[in-house]
């Protein structure tokens, strides 16, 4: 069996996924980054973007991230951000709608947020 | 029915009445505190999480920044003080807006100029009639704070706090909010968010931790100092976020209290406003007892007197 990694995806409001993980993708202010068990211990800044987590039981977990950090020590990974989704509980045509709606408009931050959570749906 | 008693009869209705609404009240908060105290759960393990990392940055690198390092003499302080929109919740909004006057009491005493922050209509009301400076508040949802609001008010602390002490930036950071210790005990509590004493988050760690662990030689990405940079104004956001959420349990916690307290005083009052009624009505019953019996026996005399 191949190693493993704990991860905890959290949100400032609420806890989103914990598991087994064998390899977590995530996007940091500096490029994307993949971490495997054993990394070295990390503390990172995240991006607004999809998070990705490969389970220990072969499948894949994906998320929208909005902002935040992880940190990685002793195999365990933590995911914080203010704002995260699975992709599977986003409902696309919403995002969608959104995405529209903030593009005609001025706000900036919806329209990144749609956009990411767009991504997140495409991913899966 | 005599005057005396409809006047009884009145105000036992219009007390049963507002007993009914206090009942309401009561319950509703009740349930709400579960809900508020459900919130203060969630938010946890963000909370335990950040202040790890906070704590692995501030201790693992010899990074200076202006949120962790304390200023020599630091001339102005600002305190968020956290009350609730709405009453009826005892003295849970003074006790709170007490003990923001003590620490801005200490405060001023060592020679530090106070901003005071406001959340909730209380403490605005409050400040509002002393005529008393407030630098910036918030009002409208005490009652189930979201993140969102509490990036609000972290918004402008965390601004003041990393703008220059020459043009109206603050050296420290208080913040005053009621500390949900259990269903019947809350209490205002002061804490210093700013500068990061690292004392107090190593102890909170411990605390949650249940036991001290060495911190691991973090690698960062891209650099400590972007790293703190972004974390602690998250970690201010964090902690603010959940002073609001055990501010809204208190509330509700204290708005049950007192209304289980007004829904007993009703009951004594209907209590003895019915002894008070029965009395009447009894006086009422032999008043009229003894004016048909003298009614009677001064006809008897008169009937007497006519047949001789």
């Amino acid at each position: 069996m191949a190693a493993e990694l704990h991860v905890e995806l959290v949100a400032a409001d609420r806890s989103v996924w914990s598991g087994e993980a064998t390899l977590v993708v995530a996007r940091t202010t500096s490029g994307d980054i993949g971490v495997m068990p054993g990394h070295q211990p990390l503390l990172g800044v995240l991006e607004s973007g999809p998070v990705t987590i490969r389970t220990s039981e072969g499948g894949t977990v994906v998320a929208a991230v909005h902002g935040g950090f992880l940190s990685f020590a002793d195999n365990k990974l933590s995911l914080l951000a203010e704002i995260a989704e699975l992709a599977d509980e986003i409902d696309a045509q919403r995002a969608e709608r959104a995405l529209e709606r903030a593009k005609s408009g001025e706000d900036d931050a919806a329209e990144r947020r749609a956009d990411v959570r767009l991504r997140a749906v495409a991913v899966r | 029915m005599g005057a005396q008693l409809r006047v009884y009869k009145r105000r036992i209705k219009s007390v049963t009445a507002t007993k009914k609404i206090t009942k309401a009240m009561e319950m509703i908060a009740a349930s709400r505190i579960v809900k508020a105290q459900r919130q203060v759960t969630a938010s946890t393990p963000y909370a335990t999480e950040l202040t790890r990392a906070v704590t692995a940055v501030a201790t693992g690198s010899n990074t200076k920044h202006p949120l962790t390092t304390e200023v020599e003499s630091p001339v102005r302080a600002a305190v968020l003080l956290i009350t609730s929109d709405r009453g009826l919740a005892g003295g849970y909004s003074s006790n709170a807006i007490k003990a923001a006057e003590r620490l801005t009491e200490r405060l001023r005493s060592e020679g530090k100029e106070v901003d005071t922050y406001i959340v909730g209509r209380k403490g605005v009301a409050y400040y509002g009639f002393r005529e008393r400076e407030v630098a910036e508040s918030w009002t409208g949802f005490t009652d189930s704070p979201t993140y969102a609001d509490a990036k609000k008010v972290a918004g402008p602390l965390i601004e003041s706090v990393q703008r220059e002490t020459a043009e109206g930036g603050v050296d420290e950071l208080h913040i005053v909010f009621t500390e949900f210790v259990s269903m019947l005990t809350q209490t205002p509590v002061q804490n210093r968010l700013l500068p990061l004493s690292l004392d107090a988050s190593a102890a909170e760690e411990e605390d949650s931790a249940a036991k001290h662990e060495i911190l691991p030689l973090f690698d960062f990405e891209p650099s400590a100092e972007d790293v703190l940079d972004a974390l602690l104004p998250r970690y201010v956001e964090s902690r603010i976020y959940n002073a609001l959420l055990q501010a809204a349990a208190s509330k509700h916690a204290a708005t049950r209290r007192a209304m289980k307290s007004a829904t007993d005083n009703a009951g004594d009052l209907i209590k003895s406003l019915s002894r008070l009624a029965n009395a009447a009505r009894q006086a009422e019953i032999t008043q009229e007892i003894s004016e048909i019996v003298g009614g009677a026996s001064a006809l008897a005399d008169a009937t007497a007197g006519s047949e001789k």
